[in-house]
């Protein structure tokens, strides 16, 4: 060990894998609805694919869980989207592809993809 | 960088190892990979979480869901239903945890976790000790970093000086004064050493820091290293405790390879390493000159001090040692500066102490509280309050060394003066409960005859006072108490305390002066009356058969193994008491409660 800096990167580096066990109330949560409606439309490939989206862009203080039925069952795979300080977003018929874009312009760029939420196939 | 969207903590210590967590680990391990989650979800072994008495313990996170109890066949259920689905399986999760409406609480609002404050166990049960990366994203290190980059060795023994630190090995002496006058003493070599032979019955303080945060200890140790001017640790622990070796040993290994044991640390001109001696678990190598001679390679008794260690110590060189927990709290310290130790606690004792606590309680395990939490808040909101509905009847503080407290003492606030004035004395931590079916003569000759054991013959107050005292509690929990003997073990007790060599033998006598001095009524209902009040000393003991309420159903005399019961059928029977080896075999087999014992 040669520095202070030297530390600090390994802490840096390491801290993203930890910080899950940090209670945490600051970051963007993710929560796919994974109840056998949900699998059964595929909800694993689109939960699948938002891990590989925060892991390819490095997002430290997102989480991505899961849940049970929501209740519109029609609907799924559906994700809710809760950034701190601002209303629930509700994404419906998911799919990996529309995954890339809720994660680049929602959870990067806070601007809901507003076609593909609820509101808009209802 | 690997995301991992959830974390599961499996309890790695002693406590939830010999409760089955190996097996918990690889029922994980088989069910992720059959369910294809290894990639999403990690697994990752900890130190302890405290709550030893429902493990093993499992958390999962980011939820925070904490299951006890956890069984190997426990974990398809978990792995299928909250990994997979996301649903946490509410009845196997840890009963306090789960609020009435079937809400999961937080663990930080779980009663066992509410009054408890972290400091030397912050990071047991957080980080996986085996990896030093995990270490240091918790601010692993930078004490030492800051100590080395921005502070001299006078300014970090000021601000150990100023925190209000004192040992937690149990003396209380304050830490910064030792670490000054090892500092101070003149020599070409000095070391720096760490107390972990933790010998007490019932403790387990310092093997669960060691188990889940080793790094801590190596770190204090090299700041201490720099402070007094040291540039070899040794690590004195015993080789009872195989699980705290390896992760040290690994610990080491990490540390020395990342550059942070071992030449010019941080760039600086400071050098420094530790080295384990495994000592073979004679409880007088907890002794500080003891363990220095058993350091050395030598047989590991006391020898009378001046000199003290920090002037000759080991190989005769100034030496500075302090206990594991001791140890854990220093870089937190560094880190948040000593006003912030100095906030937590009382007036002559900051800070927190870590208590195991064992005996008649719910919550049997370890804890972390403020200075100055009293015992009544430790045993029942903590603690979860007494098995069974029992009533409590005392506390043994500070093991073979320390005393009792009664019950009259339950609000006493817990800090090295108070218990010293009521005749106990904090220890390293061990906090054994007792209830009404504990009695106290028995439990002093318990502890005595432990001292007994260890002691290590070299001064004849330990060696043959103590033997004679034991002599004497014997005596009376086998029926043959003679008037004055009270007063001949109070009169022992006190020369051997005013004139053995070592700590030891200077505090053997404590548990029986103390229950001399609360319970001096049951040692007395032993002489005078051949009475065991609790029903514990079995010579004192008849087990009867109430005539009026014995039906004759002839169960007891099937089920007793010497054949000391008779009686017609239908009508009362008897116990032959010259036959009756008390076993009470009879007493749990009666169905109309019709046996006693008094």
């Amino acid at each position: 060990m040669k520095s202070l800096k030297e530390l600090e990167e390994i802490k840096q580096k390491t801290l993203d894998s930890v910080n899950l066990r940090k209670d945490r109330s600051g970051g963007t949560r993710v929560v796919v609805g994974m109840a056998t409606c949900g699998i059964a439309a595929g909800a694993r490939p689109v939960l699948l694919a938002f891990l590989e989206e925060v892991k390819k862009r490095n997002l430290g203080d997102v989480t991505v869980s899961q849940t049970g039925c929501i209740g519109v069952c029609r609907l799924e795979p559906m994700v809710e989207v809760y950034r701190p300080g601002e209303e629930k977003v509700t994404y419906v018929k998911m799919t990996a592809d529309k995954v890339k874009r809720v994660v680049a312009e929602h959870i990067v760029n806070g601007r809901p993809v507003t076609e593909f939420t609820i509101g808009a196939a209802e | 960088m690997e995301f991992y969207r959830s974390h599961v903590l499996i309890c790695g210590g002693t406590g939830c190892h010999s409760s089955g967590s190996a097996d918990v680990m690889s029922a994980f391990k088989t069910e992720l990979e059959k369910n294809k989650l290894e990639n999403e979800v990690k697994l990752v072994q900890t130190g302890c979480f405290g709550l030893c008495a429902v493990g093993p313990v499992v958390i999962v996170y980011p939820e925070g869901a904490f299951y006890s109890g956890i069984k190997a066949e426990d974990v398809p259920r978990i792995v299928s239903e909250h990994l997979l689905k996301g649903r946490i399986v509410t009845d196997l999760l840890y009963h306090d945890s789960v609020q009435e409406d079937k809400a999961v609480k937080s663990l930080d609002q779980v009663e066992f976790y509410r009054k408890q404050k972290r400091i030397a166990l912050r990071n047991c049960g957080v980080i996986n000790p085996e990896k030093i990366e995990e270490y240091i994203a918790f601010d692993g290190y930078k004490a030492l970093g800051k100590v080395l980059t921005e502070m001299t060795p006078e300014e970090t023994i000021a601000v150990i000086k100023a925190s209000g630190l004192r040992g937690r090995g149990g003396a209380g002496f304050p830490t910064g004064l030792k670490w000054e006058f090892t500092a101070k003493a003149k020599g070409d070599k000095k070391y720096v050493c760490c107390n972990a032979d933790e010998g007490d019955p019932g403790a387990f303080m310092d093997r669960s820091v060691l188990e889940g945060d080793p790094h801590s200890v190596l770190e204090a140790m090299a700041i201490a290293g720099y402070a007094v001017g040291a540039d070899q640790g040794y690590i004195y622990v015993r080789a009872e405790y195989p699980i705290a070796v390896k992760r040290l040993t690994i610990a080491i290994e990490q540390a020395r390879e990342l550059g942070l044991l071992g030449k010019n640390i941080f760039g600086t001109d400071f050098c420094f390493d530790i080295e384990l001696r495994l000592g073979a678990g004679a409880f007088v190598c907890g002794e500080e000159t003891a363990l220095m001679a058993s350091i050395e390679g030598k047989r590991g008794e006391p020898r009378p001090r001046p000199p003290f260690p920090a002037v000759k110590g080991v190989f005769g060189k100034p030496t500075l040692l302090n206990n594991v927990e001791t140890y854990a709290n220093i870089p937190q310290i560094i880190l948040n500066g000593p006003e912030w130790f100095q906030s937590i606690g009382t007036e002559k004792s900051k800070g927190t102490k870590v208590f195991a606590l064992g005996g008649k309680i719910n919550n049997t395990g370890l804890v972390e509280v403020p200075m100055g939490t009293t015992l009544r808040e430790i045993i029942y909101e903590i603690g979860g309050g007494i098995p069974n509905g029992k009533k409590f009847k005392a506390a043994q503080t500070g093991g073979p060394s320390g005393g009792c407290i009664p019950a009259e003492h339950l609000d006493t606030p817990i800090d090295y003066d108070s218990l010293t004035k009521i005749g106990s004395m904090m220890g390293s931590g061990g906090l054994i409960v007792m209830d009404e079916d504990n009695c106290m003569v028995d439990i002093a000759r318990f502890f005595l005859d432990f001292t007994v054991d260890e002691s290590c013959g070299k001064c004849p107050p330990c060696r043959i006072g103590t033997k004679r005292m034991l002599e004497i509690l014997d005596r009376i929990t086998k029926g043959q108490g003679q008037e004055g003997d009270i007063e001949k073990l109070e009169q022992l007790g006190m020369s051997i305390k005013s004139s053995a060599l070592c700590g030891l033998g200077q505090t053997a006598p404590n548990p029986v002066l103390s229950t001399i001095r609360y319970f001096r009524d049951e040692y007395e209902a032993h002489i005078r009356d051949k009475k065991c009040p609790a029903g514990v000393c079995q010579a004192l003991l008849q087990i009867m058969i109430q005539a009026d309420l014995c039906r004759g159903c002839g169960l007891c005399t099937k089920v007793c193994p010497v054949g000391a019961i008779s009686g017609e059928r239908k009508s009362a029977h008897t116990i032959d008491q010259s036959k009756c080896i008390k076993c009470g075999a009879c007493l749990e087999k009666c169905p109309f409660k019709a046996i006693v014992k008094g």
